[in-house]
């Protein structure tokens, strides 16, 4: 029966999607988080990892150009399992294993895209995306425009990107700010199950490089999902923010999954009376420059979030983005929180002291907000 | 110069034993196609070791060495040629196509209406007339930064090169490339890269997708890619990776390298720890051929052969076309390091000159014929620089065209709206 499912979806014509697309809506059905919690049949959650599971096998279904290529994608079902059982749906020649070269295989990639096929790279994590950074800037996302628009890159690269818990200096880079000042990709880091099937829908549909950044740690959380969600057309729109929680007193912008931080240091603010406004940025390249200052404009007081090295990073990109466009709104300074600037250390004490905690944002919302001693200040 | 002692097969491994008697595709193939296939015999001279084999056990692929360097003895001149009357007007006019405009480019150059890397391709016309001749119009052609003479060959017309160089909207670039980055998507030459090496693995997803199609998608696709890099890049990891990859996956590719010896200024040889390039294809399960690169006939030979073993789905080659460039690296080069002895053993061998000669001697066309090809193509070259010159250069708009194929990837404007979609974004040029 398998090989029958296989064949049928393998040589997509549209006509027949449909009834596919049925079929993968009905298969996303309510799973139970990991925590084994139990919620009534009224709301549904899903994990990270089903979301971005569910979104590859529709898109897969929905357009046979469309294939997975990377290490342990297909016989492992996936290393961190985001693609269980999409080898025996789609078959080897949709759900490639590769052998261990970066460089390669992304250069494989590119060179199907620019032929009209839609690859899904995936790196085990960004870090090991330095061995195929050459191919990432230079041939997806330098060639529309150095071609001067005959050849697009319908390519997506997606994996987990930054810390996880005790892997030490080079497996938890936080990539984003490298990525995102490079013209001609767009980069997207999801938070919540909705975001993670909303973004790599839309990445896979976008006809540009798309570097999609996930969190390993996020991938078991379960969020709630509507059924607007679980509809197989359900797409975020590149380049738009979320307001995770209005507020009005101070904006808190923040991405992947900083944005939990940011969300139990907004509770723990509105106790002492401060009401925060959390942005859950979605997209960092392009910017949501405007509701990050129409927020600003709002409450007047910034702190950005973020897991990466300070230096150049992405709060620095925000800060610089809101003293240009709204500069007479501010009424604090600006504060970035981020990693510490050192090499991940794997001691799991020093590595908790190296990543924001959620003490970290509610201090500097304090702060910002003059109910304690500026940093500049005590300095 | 003949064509026909194209291949020597290499003598089996005295551990692998008989059952390597099984000739290869190669040798059988050219049998068959030359009329006096007996003319295949030894080389006097053969300077590339051949005491060891490198037929890995068990493989039936096998590595051949065809027409190794300059020594080789001239054979009695042959009663039939290789190539028809017409097959030789057009790689004669292709060559010479290919050397008039490197050379004009030196001129423009110097002249200053060129600027920034300009990588000549003099005395390699051989290998991309050799090559790209053969191939059909959805065959994909991949090359480095020495990739005017590849463009030309593939049907972009010398206006549209030479307006690109220029910076000029004209260009096939539209002025966005350059030199270095030229793109066809109607002639399928998608690169143009400048890292080398960077050019191979697009090459390899160029050949998947064509697989892709074909085994999928179930279309009708037999499309061949031709990747072209040089012999520095042969040192490179992701030339390794690749090899593995086209052969693992049996792509539709060919991996032609043009070992012109020298990699700006580091020799091939101070480079290398194994130089002879064509014999790392058999570790890795494909077919590897040395051909002379300074004779088409020899290097269109090995061409059909390669070309027709992906285009029947039999998987990749590794062919080594031992070229040279009678110019420096770019024009930027002072070109110091080689020997002007070596430089003049590789210029009488140039290989426009030895086709007119073989041409002429088969009484293939006269020599007036060619006199017009030549002057033909001077008017033509000429015509492209009037053209170039008189373009316009890019307008000011063209500066945020392109970078993406979805522009709303600039992102969300002050009003809410998509800044792709304000009608002053670009003045009105961008295609939203």
């Amino acid at each position: 029966m398998l090989g029958v499912i296989r064949q049928s979806l393998g040589c997509g014509a549209l006509a027949s999607s449909v009834k596919i697309l049925g079929r993968g809506v009905e298969r996303v059905i309510p799973i139970a988080s990991a925590a084994g919690r139990n919620y009534s049949s009224v709301t549904k959650e899903m994990t990270v990892r089903d979301a971005l599971n569910s979104a590859l096998d529709e898109e897969m279904a929905a357009d046979p150009k469309v294939f997975l290529m990377g290490e342990e994608v297909g016989e492992y079902q996936g290393a961190y399992k985001i693609s269980r059982g999409l080898l025996d749906k789609y078959g080897p020649e949709r759900v490639r294993d590769t052998p261990i070269t970066e460089a390669g295989f992304t250069g494989i990639g590119v060179g199907a895209a620019y032929y009209g096929l839609r690859p899904v790279v995936e790196f085990m994590t960004f870090n090991f995306s330095l061995q195929a950074i050459d191919h990432i800037i230079n041939s997806a996302a330098k060639s529309n425009y150095m071609s001067s628009g005959q050849i697009s890159v319908p390519i997506v690269f997606r994996g987990p990107n930054g810390a996880a818990a005790g892997v030490g200096a080079q497996h938890s880079h936080c990539f984003s700010a490298w990525y995102a000042s490079c013209p001609g990709l767009k980069v997207l880091s999801p938070y919540s199950s909705e975001d993670a099937r909303g973004l790599l829908k839309a990445a896979i549909r976008d006809p540009d490089p798309v570097v999609f950044l996930e969190n390993e740690l996020l991938y078991g959380e379960s969020f709630p999902v509507s059924e607007d969600v679980l509809d197989s057309n359900f797409c975020l729109p590149i380049g738009k923010a979320k307001i995770e929680r209005k507020g009005k007193d101070i904006t808190i912008t923040s991405f992947s999954k900083m944005v939990g931080y940011a969300l139990q240091a907004a509770e723990i603010l509105s106790k002492d009376g401060i009401n925060a406004e959390v942005i859950n940025l979605r997209s960092i390249r392009p910017l949501d420059r405007e509701t990050i200052t129409a927020s600003v404009r709002k409450t007047n007081r910034l702190i950005t979030v973020e897991e990466g090295f300070p230096q150049h990073g992405v709060g620095s990109e925000i800060c610089a983005v809101v003293v240009e466009e709204c500069f007479e709104y501010l009424d604090a300074p600006v504060e970035r929180i981020a990693g510490a600037d050192v090499p991940m250390p794997y001691a799991q004490n020093l590595e908790r002291i190296a990543l924001p905690q959620v003490e970290d944002i509610v201090r500097a919302a304090k702060r910002a907000c003059y109910r304690s001693v500026p940093l500049a200040a005590s300095a | 110069m003949s064509a026909l002692s194209a291949l020597k097969t290499l003598p089996s491994h005295p551990i692998a034993g008989g059952h390597r008697r099984r000739s290869s595709p190669f040798l059988s193939s050219l049998t068959n196609t030359s009329p006096t296939g007996h003319q295949l015999r030894s080389s006097a001279a053969i300077s590339v070791s051949l005491s060891h084999s490198v037929i890995a056990p068990g493989r039936p692929v096998r590595a051949v060495s065809a027409n190794v360097v300059s020594e080789e003895k001239q054979l009695e001149g042959s009663a039939f040629p290789v190539i028809s009357r017409e097959e030789a007007l057009d790689l004669y006019e292709d060559m010479v196509l290919g050397r008039t405009f490197e050379d004009m480019c030196a001129q423009m150059y110097y002249r200053g209406k060129m600027f920034g890397f300009v990588h000549l391709y003099n005395g390699q016309e051989a290998v991309s007339t050799g090559f790209i001749r053969l191939l059909t119009k959805g065959d994909s052609v991949v090359s480095t930064y020495r990739d005017h003479v590849h463009a030309l060959s593939k049907g972009v017309p010398a206006g549209a090169v030479m307006a690109e160089l220029f910076g000029k909207a004209a260009g096939c670039c539209r002025g966005q490339g350059g030199s270095m980055h030229m793109f066809s998507r109607e002639h399928n030459l998608i690169g143009g890269f400048a890292f080398i090496g960077e050019g191979i693995p697009v090459a390899t997803g160029a050949a998947f997708s064509s697989k892709y199609r074909r085994e999928v998608l179930k279309e009708a696709c037999d499309d061949v890619t031709v990747a072209f890099f040089g012999d520095g890049t042969c040192n490179n990891g992701q030339f390794f990776e690749c090899l593995n990859m086209a052969a693992l996956w049996k792509l539709p590719i060919v991996f032609v390298v043009e070992n012109n010896l020298w990699a700006i200024g580091m020799s091939h040889i101070r480079a290398t720890s194994d130089p002879e390039i064509w014999k790392k294809g058999p570790p890795f399960g494909m077919p590897g051929v040395h051909v002379d690169g300074m004779d088409v006939l020899k290097v269109r030979e090995v061409a059909k052969e390669a070309v027709g073993r992906a285009r029947r789905g039999e998987g990749p080659t590794l062919v080594e076309c031992e070229t040279y460039r009678f110019r420096g690296h770019s024009l930027a080069d002072p070109d110091e390091l080689r020997n002007p002895a070596e430089k003049s053993r590789y210029t009488s061998r140039d290989p426009i000159t030895a086709l007119k000669k073989y041409a002429i001697e088969h009484g293939l066309v006269a020599e007036s014929e060619l006199k017009a090809i030549d002057k033909k193509i001077d008017n033509l070259v000429e015509e492209a620089v009037e053209f170039a010159d008189s373009s316009p250069p890019p307008p000011r708009s063209q500066l945020l065209e392109n970078v993406f194929a979805d522009p709303k990837g600039f992102g969300i404007g002050p009003d809410g709206k998509y800044r792709c979609e304000d009608p002053g974004f670009t003045q009105g040029t961008a295609q939203v």
